[in-house]
């Protein structure tokens, strides 16, 4: 395989709060290869958008990258080396901040939020916002930068683009301004865009739109893309490779069919089987116990343990590490001590008495309570 | 859960709704500036939000209501409520009709039907317990004594999955799942017979989502309960309901039991909609179609079937005889020119791109030639009238409110469908 367009290696991303450190990303590693749709999949909480916050460094106080490196394409966007007095100080490499704004957001790493209204400013028309973007991050002059602007429009499928140009954010549908606001990601040809629950916002009719404008874009300019996203369905009809985050860790990361068709890590899993599906009649749900626990005070051992239905004794102490176990050709990566070669006594372990495994009444109801938001798990 | 729905008079009926919106409402609605002396008009606008509704909801059965955001489903269900006035049209529960009722009367006619919403945050006041916001609906009824509110408030949080030692937590200490939970104790306290549902579950976490749900099915079977379910993931309804209503700009276009109206959708729009739901499966067939432009604007809906100007089925006027394909493609021509989304103006080229060359025959060949010399001499909103009342207006799909009712092929004795194509059968 060439080489990747951006890794990011153990990165950690913290948030210093009165009530203690929330370990919101909490020593995430992955690829992207140019041209791919990579999704980043989990339940809010999870750490998705600090995740992607963070590549683009636009993580704000209290919150700070604390380790980690990221690096793109021959740039160092993130890195730490030693300092002089032992403390952990920005390499070198790193760029700086202006760097980063002068050549890395928006132009080679452009990013697509879920809220198309709040993105756009709603006392400047969309065209003026696309133009004045177009001008500053392409050097090109006015009237150049409006005709870019419009052919963007176009390019996107938004009707009658010269007229359309003059109209203010809030005459547009919620679909037409997801449009501009993908017209906007690739109109400095960016080789990376983040794309942040883009179509959650949307009704399914235009939901399938913008996937399939995706698509298309995809197809044309070969962007590789981030897609971060809590829907299963969206990643099964758009993602390459797929990487699920649990409580700030990626727990299993695989290509997307060996994802959905050979699933490894019980999470995966119990995502899966909670879903409600519309090709076909199920007749009752298998949810997930519980729910997530905070991340400023996570289980021991592997963090899913508290609701995981394999649960046993070894897994409140060990943390496993995602390792690769793929049986084919494509790597498969799963952080589970189930899989032998964790080898830590799996096996032999008694389960453990949690509601999950079936192994604990809680005495309530058959759906049981969920755990308490105090951080208490059960 | 596939439940025989009750025999007999339905709890809830629902004849002829019409819920409007007066546009006027303000200082300034209802002027519009002119460009001609005065210079400023007013005039009456209507947001047209539900529109000749009918369906009726039996006991113990989840009706399910699905729609696109904007077509009219909140509204619905707030009117059915009476929380809305209705304009028209009547809602009869268990026998009596809401719309003659008022003052106390329709007070204590509520004790009976309860609502949850789909945002479990701002649907509890944050300055009170969970333990009294259970009790208030009783509180308001007058039912029982203090002591007996506070143990049924604390029987019913159990009842819904919480602890009963959370009686005295407030709101914010509890997670979206668990408010929910709260809010489904509080519709049940006064021991209702009918909820409406609104998006209980959109603003959950997937996982959350399930647990919720299942909730709700266990409470349905425990207490005969009816619901009236509204979601826009058909996912959800697909799992929840018994029978399924669609709805687009403010109609029902088709209902019918849920297994029937899933996999035997007669209705274009229903088609449409379930082609573009993604499946969490990366080997499912890719989506055929996707629905094209947008919803329209409710104040102005489309004549007859309003589902017209998006149809890819739009029925071929009588006047003409083209074939199939020819038909489609002068469909699409006539809603290029409308939505203005395509630049090409020599008629060489547009002939191209549209007709893919064909010569039509006979008066549709001329119309559309004559189509293409306006476009050439950029007049495009003659062109656009041309076509539009030379095709998509003579359409029968344009003159007449469709409503018509199939044999069910799957499941159900009812298949209700608001299309022409089923004018035949």
């Amino acid at each position: 395989m060439t080489t990747p367009l951006l890794t990011v290696d153990n990165l950690k991303t913290q948030f210093f709060t009165e009530d203690g450190t929330v370990r919101a990303v909490d020593g995430i590693s992955f690829d992207v290869y140019p041209g791919e749709i990579v999704g980043l999949v989990g339940e809010s909480g999870a750490g998705k958008s600090v995740a992607t916050s963070s590549i683009l460094r636009l993580v704000d106080s209290p919150g700070e990258i604390v380790d980690g490196t990221i690096t793109f394409k021959d740039k160092t966007l993130f890195g730490l080396e030693e300092g002089p007095d032992g403390e952990p100080r920005p390499s070198e490499e790193m760029l700086t901040e202006e760097e980063m704004r002068k050549q890395v957001r928006g132009r080679e790493i452009a990013i697509i939020f879920q809220d198309p209204m709040e993105s756009l400013n709603p006392v400047f028309t969309v065209g003026g916002q696309l133009r004045e973007f177009i001008e500053l991050n392409r050097d090109l002059p006015k009237e150049e930068a409006k005709q870019e602007a419009i052919d963007m429009l176009r390019e996107v499928g938004i009707p009658d683009p010269v007229n359309r140009y003059e109209e203010y954010p809030h005459q547009f549908s919620g679909g037409m301004r997801q449009r501009v606001l993908i017209a906007m990601a690739i109109a400095c040809r960016p080789d990376l865009i983040i794309a942040d629950e883009p179509t959650t916002a949307l009704d399914v009719t235009v939901e399938g739109q913008i996937l399939e404008l995706v698509a298309e874009l995809q197809e044309k300019y070969d962007t590789a893309f981030i897609w971060v996203t809590h829907d299963m369905s969206v990643v099964a009809e758009i993602c390459d490779r797929v990487n699920v985050m649990y409580l700030g860790e990626i727990i299993e990361q695989a290509h997307v069919d060996d994802l959905f068709y050979n699933t490894k890590h019980p999470y995966t899993q119990a995502l899966l089987n909670s879903i409600p599906r519309p090709d076909e009649t199920i007749e009752e749900l298998d949810p997930i116990k519980g729910v997530m626990p905070e991340a400023i005070n996570p289980p021991s051992g592997c963090r899913f343990h508290s609701r995981c239905p394999e649960a046993r004794e070894v897994c409140q102490r060990v943390h496993p590490e995602p390792r690769d176990l793929a049986e084919g050709d494509r790597p498969h990566r799963a952080a589970c001590v189930k899989y032998d070669v964790f080898d830590v006594g799996y096996d032999a372990s008694p389960p453990l008495e949690t509601e999950a495994t079936g192994g604990f009444s809680a005495g309530l109801t058959q759906t049981g309570p969920e755990a308490e938001t105090d951080g208490g798990d059960r | 859960m596939s439940r025989t729905a009750g025999e007999g008079e339905p709890i809830v009926r629902v004849e002829n709704l019409r819920k409007y919106y007066n546009n006027e409402s303000g200082l300034l609605g209802g002027f519009t500036v002119d460009n001609e002396f005065p210079f400023i008009r007013r005039e009456s606008s209507y947001v047209k939000a539900v529109e000749n509704v009918n369906f009726d909801i039996h006991r113990g059965e989840t009706l399910g209501l699905v729609g696109e955001s904007g077509c009219g489903k909140s509204t619905l269900a707030r009117t059915v409520l009476r929380l809305l006035d209705a304009t028209d049209g009547s809602i009869y529960f268990k026998g009596t009709d809401l719309t003659d009722l008022d003052g106390e009367e329709l007070r204590k006619t509520r004790k009976d039907m309860q609502m949850i919403f789909q945002d479990p945050q701002s649907s509890l006041d944050p300055r009170m317990k969970v333990g009294p916001i259970v009790e208030e609906p009783m509180k308001a009824h007058g039912m029982l004594d203090p002591e007996g509110r506070e143990a049924r408030a604390k029987e019913l949080l159990e009842k819904v999955g919480l602890d009963p030692q959370h009686y005295n937590r407030y709101p914010h200490a509890f997670s979206g799942g668990q408010r929910q939970r709260v809010n489904l104790a509080r519709a049940l306290s006064v021991n209702p017979d009918f909820i409406v549902c609104d998006e209980p579950v959109s603003a959950l976490d997937v996982s959350i989502q399930a647990q919720v749900l299942n909730t709700m099915q266990e409470l349905q079977d425990e207490f005969n309960l009816t619901y009236l379910f509204i979601a826009h993931d058909l996912s959800v309804i697909r799992h929840i309901s018994d029978r399924v209503a669609v709805m687009y700009l403010g109609q029902v276009v088709e209902l019918a039991d849920k297994e029937e109206l899933f996999e035997n959708p007669q209705h274009p729009y229903t088609q449409a909609l379930l082609d573009a739901i993604p499946a969490p499966d990366p080997r499912a067939a890719d989506r055929r179609t996707v629905l094209r432009g947008d919803v329209p604007s409710p104040i102005n809906p489309p004549s007859g079937c309003r589902f017209r100007t998006r149809c890819q089925k739009l029925i071929q006027p009588e006047a003409y005889d083209l074939t199939e394909d020819e038909w489609r493609r002068v469909v699409e021509f006539q809603r290029a020119v409308k939505r203005r989304n395509f630049e090409e103006r020599e008629p060489s080229a547009v002939r191209s791109r549209f007709l893919d060359d064909v010569d039509l025959r006979g008066e549709a060949g001329r119309i559309v030639t004559d189509a293409i010399d306006h476009i050439a001499a950029d007049r495009l909103d003659e062109a656009e009238a041309l076509l539009t009342e030379s095709f998509a207006d003579q359409s029968i799909c344009a003159k007449e409110e469709p409503m018509y009712e199939i044999a069910p092929e799957l499941a159900g004795d009812r298949h209700v469908v608001a299309c022409h194509l089923h004018r035949g059968d």
